[in-house]
């Protein structure tokens, strides 16, 4: 899919517009758009809104082998992606030159500045440590990708925490959530990624440009610090000459984001775990406000029922016998079992879930069960309904498919028919 | 382009070149077939999701009662003797009996006859490659342009916008645009002027800028004087005086979507009185 290209009239008009010292949404030069961070179910999921850019970063961890020349320190590894539902210009698989400048600046930022505490993640020194990896997800590009993607991963690995772990003597035990507390890993301070776009060879300077204003900028200078105004790294591309004086403001105005960033993220992160203890609610499908999404309300509309038994019962008279289905036999290795297709579950689900049922799917389900044995094996029966999809067609309960206001007939000929075949056996 | 000194108001066009069927609906003997028609009839006005059928049967004695004819617009679909929904959205009636589902989309389909704004990506041999959102480029001839001959060609560069009208746009052939109408004339149509912004809104906007009694431009118009460049495709031009109003009109362009009427003119009231 083909990126839309940029028109002559779209880069004279935005150029113009940054000469006047106007942005196409009426921010000021130094303004950043309106930041939003949420946190989902899971420790460690955080997503991060930038205006119309969205990203979301997942923390897990894993024990793992530490490397030979660093036998107590445990591994950290990112991940960006860039998913097509993000822009069009982005293909699953193709590695584009965006996504390595992406994935070379968030490595630098975050594990060059060791805010991670490494050596807090062994377990045994030599054998096992935990490798802990940032997977940060790209969901709508709207422009500078980098300061989300460096917000949310931080904010997600200030979220996370990892399961516990007990050492007697030569035994490791971990343990999990439910038997101890997670705990959290251990962080020294914030990075976080500051943009600044550059214009008409260095004249003009944007903070957080949008996609548009990216397209037409001649630079970029990135950098990275943290609320006690150390730089973590800087960065600058597109080839522009800036003079000492440029970075210098540069870097003033980023501290003075990026305090403001921590603190939002520090207020996220209390809100979160306020909501937690107290039993609130809390996830991403919380944060989403309840207004936009309208819930349909549908009335009673009636179906015509009359003749459904007659034409139901035409139907299975004049249906062919289904075709004998005979399948691939199966083998059984220990340790597996067989779910669904057809045959008897026999992955460990207990009798008493079935027992709780209805009577009535109890009874059916006794006799498919009987009617696999009489058929012996090698045969399967298969409720081949000319109508549904499904293979097993299960009825909870006798009303409630009456009641059920759809404008096909097919519920109610399928629940004739299991009727059909009930009474027939 | 020239000076532009009106909207264009296009509104039914594509509905009609789009899939129109008949269905003769005749009164069914029992009850319960007057029943479906009203019940689709009481449902212009509400939200309908694609998997709604209306099945009208055709009964088995004819009785002398006139046939209903429901001709069926954009998003609706005649399967037999159903009618299927295919998007979703509100169902709308037109009198005497045009139904169709008004939709909200921002994904653009090329339909024949719509007139759409392009960007000029490639020049080809006698061909201009023109990207107008939608799958596929469509490709746009150096002689569509009026008063264009073999040694007179326009004077079109790669970047240029340009009004255009599709004269093939279907799914099994690169769609093809024009910038002359049948007499030779251009209409309108052509290569944009400097200056202006450009910007995407979603389908449903266009559609509801461009009918014949809009409020949402008659709104506009009170603000201050522009130009204004509507395309099918979901792209806006807009011009004014200022660098600030062109971006105060096309801000409120793309805010106005989700309002309803009385937010809207409360906030072009607002913008009228107060920044300017």
């Amino acid at each position: 899919m083909r990126d839309t290209p940029l028109s002559n009239c779209e880069r004279d008009f935005l150029l113009k517009a940054i000469q006047e010292k106007k942005r196409l949404d009426g921010r000021q030069t130094y303004d950043y758009r309106s930041i939003k961070i949420s946190f989902g179910t899971d420790y460690g999921c955080c997503f991060v809104d930038l205006g119309k850019t969205r990203i979301m970063a997942q923390v897990s961890c894993e024990l793992i082998t530490p490397k030979e020349n660093r036998p107590n320190e445990g591994l950290i590894f990112f991940n960006i992606e860039l998913s097509p539902m993000a822009s069009p210009a982005f293909e699953m698989g193709r590695q584009s030159e965006l996504l390595v400048k992406l994935n070379r600046q968030l490595e630098r930022c975050l594990r060059n500045s060791k805010c991670i505490d490494t050596e807090s993640l062994c377990v045994v020194s030599g054998e096992k440590v935990w490798q802990i990896r940032v997977d940060v997800h790209l969901l709508n590009h709207d422009g500078n990708l980098m300061d989300a993607a460096s917000i949310a991963a931080i904010a997600a690995l200030c979220h996370f925490r990892r399961p516990d772990v007990g050492i007697q003597g030569e035994e490791v035990t971990v343990y999990s959530t439910e038997e101890r507390d997670p705990i959290p890993l251990s962080i020294y301070h914030m990075p976080i990624c500051v943009s600044f776009s550059f214009f008409q060879q260095g004249t003009y300077l944007l903070v957080d440009p949008c996609e548009r204003e990216e397209r037409v900028m001649d630079g970029l200078l990135m950098i990275a610090m943290n609320k006690h105004r150390e730089i973590c790294s800087i960065q600058s591309s597109g080839g522009i000459m800036l003079l000492k004086d440029q970075v210098l403001r540069c870097s003033k105005i980023a501290s003075v984001k990026v305090s403001e960033i921590t603190e939002l993220i520090n207020k996220a992160l209390e809100n979160d775990k306020k909501a937690r203890k107290t039993g609130g609610k809390f996830g991403f499908a919380e944060s989403l406000p309840q207004e936009r999404i309208t819930a349909l309300k549908t009335d009673v509309s009636h179906v015509e029922m009359s003749d459904v038994k007659e034409k139901a019962n035409e139907i299975v008279q004049r249906a062919e016998v289904p075709p004998q289905t005979v399948p691939s036999p199966v083998l059984t290795a220990p340790g597996t079992g067989q779910v669904g297709e057809g045959l008897e579950n026999s992955w460990g689900l207990k009798e008493e879930e079935e027992e709780e049922e209805e009577d009535e799917t109890v009874e059916l389900k006794m006799e498919l069960e009987e009617g696999h044995e009489e058929k012996g094996r090698g045969d399967v029966v298969v409720i081949s309904d000319s109508d549904s999809e499904e293979e097993d067609v299960v009825i909870l309960n006798q009303v409630t498919t009456k009641e059920k206001a759809s404008s096909s007939n097919q519920q109610g000929a399928v629940a004739s028919k299991q009727q059909q075949k009930k009474k027939g056996q | 382009m020239g000076e532009l000194q009106q909207i264009y108001f296009r509104f039914c066009f594509f509905f009609l070149d789009f899939l129109c069927r008949h269905i003769y609906c005749f009164p069914y003997q029992k009850c319960t077939y007057t029943d479906m028609l009203s019940c689709f009839k009481d449902k212009v006005g509400n939200v309908l999701l694609p998997g709604d059928v209306f099945s009208f049967q055709m009964p088995e004695s004819i009785t002398d009662s006139k046939p209903e004819k429901v001709v069926c617009g954009p998003g609706l679909r005649r399967n037999g003797d159903e009618v299927l929904v295919c998007k979703s959205g509100i169902l709308r009636h037109k009198q005497p009996n045009l139904y169709w589902i008004d939709s909200q989309q921002r994904r653009y389909v090329p339909g024949k006859g719509e007139s759409v704004i392009g960007i000029i990506t490639a020049k080809s041999g006698d061909i201009f490659k023109v990207d107008v959102g939608g799958s596929e480029q469509a490709s746009l001839s150096y002689l569509a342009f009026e008063g264009a001959t073999k040694r007179n060609r326009p004077n079109v560069q790669v970047g240029d916008l340009v009004y255009s009208q599709f004269i093939i746009a279907n799914k099994d052939m690169e769609p093809e645009l024009v910038c002359i109408d049948s007499c030779g004339r251009a209409n309108g149509m052509g290569v944009f002027g400097a200056g202006g912004l450009l910007f995407k809104v979603s389908l449903g906007l266009v559609r509801r800028l461009l009918a014949p009694q809009s409020e949402i431009a008659k709104d506009l118009e009170k603000m201050f004087p522009f130009e204004i460049v509507v395309g099918m495709n979901g792209r806006v031009w807009v011009k004014s005086k200022t660098i600030q109003q062109t971006l105060i009109v096309a801000n409120l362009l793309e805010s106005c979507e989700n309002m309803t009427a009385q937010q809207r003119q409360t906030l072009f009231r607002r913008v009228a009185d107060g920044s300017i």
